[in-house]
């Protein structure tokens, strides 16, 4: 007999159990949520988050990429392209013998996988948290050099 | 004013019943009709998605859409507006006339069956209100028209997931139908009318009323009796049996989570629309959810009283307040109160249907079955005959009668439920390996061994 009752307690849990389900659902309306709204709340970043590529500069103003087209090698997905130019006493744009006459990164190849960076022999490719990288057409995600440069610290000096 | 509401005209189009006006009164009151039923029906789609979307994200711990205008209300529209900018794809190998035809089938009969809701009793604007006398047996033709929609999508847009939602669809709701039907003709046998408008004067206190000024049409007033006069509460327990099983099964209808087999995302993709996109796409979704609101507002109508109040004073204005014209304190009381109480029922009933989909799982798809066939509908047919029944026995030995009836009832379900309890034991303890189809040792083998399993 006490078999029985100890089945009927189990099936009596059994038929409630999505009942106390809806009930433990529903008194969530009247919790508060810990929600923390986006555009307004920007959580930190991970030290290490993997997100947009940028283009270094030293603290004198010149490019760090030398135009070398490791990374471009490195990628899996074959998302950069770089053309190299030669470098002239007059016209210095990085240390090295050559520059990136254009630096170029579709970003809707790109993974992220962040072999650019561990290839630069120079650390001039780094992969920083900027995130946003929603646009409406194909062509501008295309990004150049100049959308990837950091801007010049000896400019930022002047204004 | 007082000479336009007395023109002949105004009451042939809004007073007079429908047996004696002249054919244009007829066609102007189908137009009003149909045009209520458009705001209606597909102006209450975004505020049932706002509700249904807010609601979901609290229940579920986030915020749900709070951007778009105040509180996320304009949501919707900003929804509705980017599904008709989207590009309308049509895939090279469908069936290109049923392809069109689908989105149309699955969205009109819906849009039809919220002509006949009863949404309020008064002479002037009670008229524009439908009184059809087959009420409830047209919406039950038309409510299955759209499951025709759905498997012509299904079909026609040459894709297995769409062909297997479509099939699954059609299963579904043939299955529930019956279960629906049975609950619905137990709630028929108590009230013995097939109007909407009579049932739900049958649970209100109904009071027909002469037309002044003249001779040949009355008009009836309901005024809420109360909600214990309900049909959910009429022969205890048999009318909340059945609404239950009008309840579940409607939620299967309107394939609903936790019956949404036939659009389930993590088998199906997106099922029988899988292959829409842009409007045609946006007419399915319209469909879905114009039709959650009707089988919702057929439940109101039969269950719960429809669109008078639950207690008689919160369904009108105090007659007392004299300092409005009585012609305002009727308008307010019949197209501002009335609707306003159905509306209350539908979104409570709405908002219920809301918390199934966000706490339980989605059934698999023989449990679907077997508890569409072997619970729902015995259940429902067991009611119909109980409630017969009741209504015979009180006809012969008064209020007694319905207390033997529910002994009887009360007798079966012990019955049953031992039955089911003994069942429940056997498969408990039961060598569950015997039962299967295949041995079980074949199988550790098979697997074991990396083959094929034999027999």
């Amino acid at each position: 007999m006490s078999e029985f009752w100890s089945d009927v307690r189990q099936i009596a849990s059994e038929v409630l159990a999505p009942f106390q389900g809806m009930a433990r659902v529903g008194v969530k309306i009247i919790e508060p949520t810990t929600v923390l709204s986006y555009p307004e709340f920007r959580r930190p970043m991970g030290r290490r988050a993997r997100w947009r590529h940028v283009l270094n500069r030293y603290d004198n103003g010149m490019e760090k990429c030398i135009g070398c087209s490791l990374c471009a090698g490195a990628c899996p997905a074959n998302a950069i392209l770089v053309v190299a130019g030669e470098n002239t006493d007059q016209d210095r744009k990085s240390p090295g013998e050559r520059f990136a006459e254009r630096y170029e990164i579709n970003m809707l190849r790109c993974i992220y996988c962040g072999f650019c960076q561990e290839s630069c022999p120079t650390g001039a490719i780094e992969l920083k948290d900027i995130f946003e990288l929603a646009e409406d057409s194909r062509k501008k995600l295309i990004y150049t050099k100049e959308m990837l440069l950091v801007p010049d610290p000896q400019l930022e000096r002047i204004d | 004013m007082s000479e336009l509401i007395n023109s002949p005209v105004w009451r042939d189009l809004f007073v007079n019943s429908a047996d004696n006006i002249p054919w244009y009164a007829e066609f102007v009151r189908s137009l009003l009709r149909f045009v209520i039923a458009l705001a209606g029906g597909l102006g209450s789609v975004p505020i049932l998605v706002w509700l249904e979307r807010r609601l979901l994200g609290f229940w579920q711990g986030r915020l749900g859409p709070n951007r778009v205008g105040p509180f996320g209300l304009l949501q919707p529209l900003a929804d509705a507006l980017k599904l008709m900018m989207k590009e309308d794809i049509t895939p090279t190998n469908v069936d290109k006339t049923l392809y069109y035809l689908a989105p149309a089938i699955a969205l009109v009969p819906v849009i039809c069956s919220l002509t006949v809701l009863p949404w309020n009793s008064s002479s002037d604007w009670g008229a524009v209100a439908p009184h059809l006398n087959v009420g409830i047996l047209f919406l039950l033709a038309v409510a299955s028209i759209e499951v025709y929609g759905v498997i012509l999508a299904g079909w026609s847009s040459n894709n297995k997931y769409s062909l297997l939602g479509g099939l699954r669809a059609s299963s579904q709701v043939i299955s529930y139908e019956l279960g629906m039907g049975l609950s619905i003709i137990a709630v028929l046998l108590m009230t013995g009318t097939l109007a909407m408008q009579e049932l739900v004067h049958s649970q209100t206190i109904a009071t027909n009323v002469p037309i002044p000024d003249s001779n040949y049409s009355v008009w009836t007033q309901s005024v809420s009796a109360g909600f214990w006069n309900w049909n959910i509460f009429k022969l205890f327990p048999f009318g909340l049996v059945a609404a239950v099983v009008y309840m579940i099964s409607m939620i299967a209808e309107t394939n609903r989570a936790p019956f949404d087999l036939p659009e389930a995302e993590t088998e199906l993709v997106a099922g029988f629309h899988t292959e829409y996109t842009s409007f045609k796409f946006a007419m399915f979704f319209m469909g879905e959810y114009a039709n959650m609101m009707i089988v919702s507002a057929i439940c109101v109508t039969l269950f719960l009283g429809g669109y008078t109040a639950p207690w008689g004073i919160l369904g009108q204005l105090p007659a007392s307040w004299t300092f409005f014209p009585s012609s305002v304190l009727n308008f307010i009381n019949h197209v501002v109160i009335a609707p306003a109480w159905l509306f209350i029922k539908l979104y409570t009933l709405i908002s219920f249907f809301i918390l199934v989909r966000a706490s339980q799982p989605r059934l698999r798809y023989d449990m679907l079955m077997h508890f569409g066939w072997k619970v729902l509908l015995p259940t429902a047919l067991a009611n119909v005959v109980l409630v017969a029944t009741s209504m015979a026995l009180q006809q012969l030995f008064g209020a007694v009668g319905h207390f033997i009836a529910v002994g009887i009832a009360g007798g079966l379900a012990t019955i049953v439920m031992w039955v089911a309890y003994l069942h429940w034991k056997a498969r408990k303890s039961g060598d569950e390996a015997s039962r299967l189809p295949i041995r079980r040792e074949s199988v550790v083998r098979a697997i074991a061994a990396r083959m094929p399993v034999e027999d």
